[in-house]
């Protein structure tokens, strides 16, 4: 089917405000191309489900393709297949989507598509500016608990960005960096503006007045999906198909109610890969997503020790180890995590005003950029968390 | 796995040989070659670089999957077909065009590679060549699993990584007595040697290696192609394992150099080759997740490196120009003397 045969009844398996919208708007969505339709409709259709920065996003894209008919042409020059068209494009966009970029790999299209794609977003994002924020953006990462001594070279990615400090006293440190998370949650409070990432297992993180997302709060989650991967996986049917099935997942299926939240939650454990083993890919990745759908004001991210990954030997032992953690591996994955969760926050509106800092917890090194920061500094001042944080909200 | 018994080469020996070593997990120039990337690969750089002819710039247009990738090195052709489908390529390998040219038995060509897929890697599907003249191909982590199997610790199968794309891929056991009968009839290595022996190792690579170096022992072949894959780890996004299997892949291709200059068979007639298949996603593009992916088709997932090492082969020279991994099987038909007449590359003049 091609989008201009869209009819408003073809909906009727969406959720009622994506329903709406869709059935609103469908007069635009007849004349998209086949190779842009499905992608929106991807985003259209968890609708009802998205945070508020997502739909503010979605409502202007569609008043921005109304008002420009030739922003997706160049999606329109993309040749598919008759197989593309004949997919359930509408109610499955997702599967869809995988077709799509797999038929663009196999027929040398993908970098097309891929300039077009980044034309449009950068058109979209000029002709609809961001509200503008109540205070700066905060990103705070803790990384490194449980580590003793250290000799990896901390923070090599984001020291050219800020000021690196190595006589930081450490004194209180995640307490310190929690306050002022509250404090911000309290002073410029909005839905899901303000987050907390715990990737500890050991400890329940205290989540008064903020978004909270925990990989030990997701231990059954974690274990359904694990097992439900085991078994589609053992079955034959491959990683493509595996895929699919985990995106077809919902709350229901592993007990939980449905929502917002709940479904990033979702959708964190079924479309990152590692996620549901690794607790410092679940904290990357929970980061990424959160600040790309929800944009936050301020997010706490904290990495915690993951899981060891047993050799050969450590397999083939005579007796079944107890699972063992790496601290030292995971202080590593949580220094790239921190410097990819900085990236992710400067693609957000507002990147100029952003102020970030992360911190090698209960050690005395730590970096922090933002304006006014020296970048590529280093400081040897003797400073508490709490004077430096006041810093850099400064 | 084998496709026919072994026929020893000793005595109608190639006057050259090739051990093409790749990188079946893409590695960036970011965590290799870039001053931050340098100390993961002490051994490259320092043992292996200053008797190579190294090229900077390898570019890969095809599809970023590590099958279809290694399928498309071995054919000259950058191949199409999914990367997670049981297919064989589509166009001749150098393991056909090799054998069937110079006419060399069946012992003469092996694969050494991960489980997902490259068990067809080695015969095209090629009317003209095809299942007469394929290499052999070892999957060590399947073997494994077989000898676990028939040992009686099936319980352990589930936990040999088959694919990182998905963490939890489990490979299928079929057939398994008439492979390890046929490896104790190649590598003359019994099960309980070959278990014992993988007791002692920490990953699939060294497995890999291990095999290899038997292979060499044992048959010999004349073009050994060894895909290590333990860097595809960085898909379960754990920057650390994916760093750790750049170090293990570094200390391993020296190994690799260093069976080659002391087996007879192989010492001043082997030229190694060694290249990642690809590099992986970009930090700075939004579409990817950085070093955990290679999806974005990013000019940093397609750019990588390809080093020459071997008798001929000028040392510690750098080649700036852009070339294709395509260009390798036309480059292997220059120096072993064979037609890849359907190969879109074009061989290497640095290195012929």
């Amino acid at each position: 089917m091609l989008p201009s045969e869209l009819q408003a009844a073809q909906f009727s398996g969406y959720p009622p405000q994506a329903r709406q919208l869709a059935i609103d708007h469908l007069d635009l969505l007849r004349r998209l191309p086949l190779a842009f339709l499905p992608l929106l409709l991807r985003e259209l259709i968890a609708y009802d489900w998205k945070f508020p920065a997502e739909r503010r996003e979605l409502d202007s894209q569609f008043l921005y393709l109304a008002g420009l008919r030739q922003s997706t042409a160049p999606f329109a020059q993309l040749r598919l297949s008759n197989e593309l068209e004949r997919a359930n494009w509408v109610n499955e966009p997702a599967q869809f989507s995988e077709q799509l970029t797999a038929h663009l790999w196999a027929t040398h299209q993908i970098d097309q598509f891929r300039t077009a794609a980044v034309d449009y977003v950068h058109k979209l994002n000029a002709a609809n500016p961001p509200p503008p924020l109540p205070a700066p953006r905060l990103g705070l990462v803790l990384i490194g608990q449980g580590v003793g001594e250290n000799r990896y070279r901390l923070f090599r990615k984001l020291r050219p960005h800020g000021t690196y400090f190595n006589r930081l006293n450490p004194a209180d440190g995640r307490k310190v960096l929690l306050e002022a998370v509250t404090a911000r949650a309290a002073a410029y409070p909005a839905p899901f503006a303000h987050w907390y990432l715990e990737g500890g297992v050991g400890e329940s993180p205290d989540c008064a007045g903020l978004s909270c997302l925990s990989y030990r709060g997701l231990d059954s989650a974690r274990a359904q999906i694990v097992s439900d991967m085991t078994k589609v996986m053992e079955s034959g049917i491959g990683p493509e198909a595996l895929r699919t099935k985990l995106a077809r997942m919902t709350p229901q299926d592993l007990g939980i109610r449905d929502g917002v939240l709940n479904r990033f939650q979702l959708s964190v454990l079924t479309e990152g890969s590692g996620t549901q083993i690794y607790s410092t890919t679940f904290v990357q990745w929970a980061a990424r997503e959160l600040l790309r759908r929800a944009q936050p004001m301020t997010l706490l991210a904290r990495f915690a020790p993951r899981l060891k990954e047993q050799s050969i030997k450590d397999l083939l032992a005579q007796e079944r180890q107890k699972p063992q953690l790496d601290p030292d591996g995971s202080l590593r994955d949580g220094d790239m995590g921190a410097y990819y969760t900085w990236l992710n926050q400067q693609r957000l509106p507002g990147a100029e005003q952003a102020r970030f800092l992360a911190w090698f917890e209960d050690h005395g090194e730590a970096v922090v950029i933002g304006p006014g920061i020296k970048s590529g500094a280093a400081s040897s001042e003797a400073i508490g968390l709490k004077e430096l944080v006041s810093r850099v909200v400064a | 796995m084998f496709g026919f018994s072994p026929s020893p080469a000793i005595g109608t020996s190639h006057p050259k040989k090739v051990v093409v070593v790749t990188f079946g997990g893409g590695a960036r120039d970011e965590e290799t070659l870039m001053p931050d990337g340098q100390e993961n690969i002490p051994h490259l750089l320092n043992d292996l670089m200053p008797r190579a002819t190294f090229f900077s710039q390898v570019i890969n247009k095809g599809i970023l999957g590590h099958y279809v990738a290694n399928a498309s090195i071995a054919t000259g052709v950058y191949e199409t077909f999914n990367n997670f489908a049981a297919v064989p390529p589509n166009s001749p390998t150098v393991f056909e065009y090799f054998r069937k040219d110079l006419k060399r038995p069946p012992s003469d060509t092996w694969v050494v590679a991960p489980s997902n897929g490259f068990n067809l890697i080695g015969e095209s599907k090629s009317r003209s060549y095809g299942p007469a003249f394929g290499a052999g191909v070892i999957l060590p982590k399947r073997l494994l699993a077989a000898a676990l199997h028939a040992s009686g610790q099936a319980s352990m199968e589930h936990l040999l990584h088959d694919n990182y794309e998905t963490p939890m891929y489990t490979p299928e056991l079929a057939g398994n007595e008439i492979e390890l009968h046929r490896m104790a009839e190649v590598l003359k290595l019994s099960v309980d040697n070959f278990t014992a022996h993988a007791r002692n190792l920490q990953s699939p690579d060294e497995l890999s290696v291990y095999i290899a170096r038997q292979l060499m022992r044992q048959v010999s072949p004349s073009i050994l192609w060894i895909t290590l894959h333990d860097i595809d780890i960085a898909h379960s996004g754990t920057f650390s394992l994916y760093v750790d299997a750049i170090q293990r892949s570094d200390r391993l291709c020296l190994e690799i150099w260093n069976a080659i200059q002391n087996d007879p068979e192989y010492a001043g007639k082997t030229t190694l080759v060694i290249l990642p298949d690809f590099g992986r996603d970009s930090d700075t593009d939004p579409g990817g997740n950085g070093f955990q992916h290679h999806r974005t088709g990013d000019p940093l997932s397609r750019t990588t490196w390809m080093m020459v090492l071997g008798p001929g082969i000028r040392e510690n020279v750098v080649v700036e120009r852009p070339i294709e991994p395509t260009d390798l099987v036309p480059t292997l038909g220059s120096i072993l003397g064979f037609s890849p007449n359907q190969s879109q590359g074009k061989p290497l003049a640095e290195v012929v």
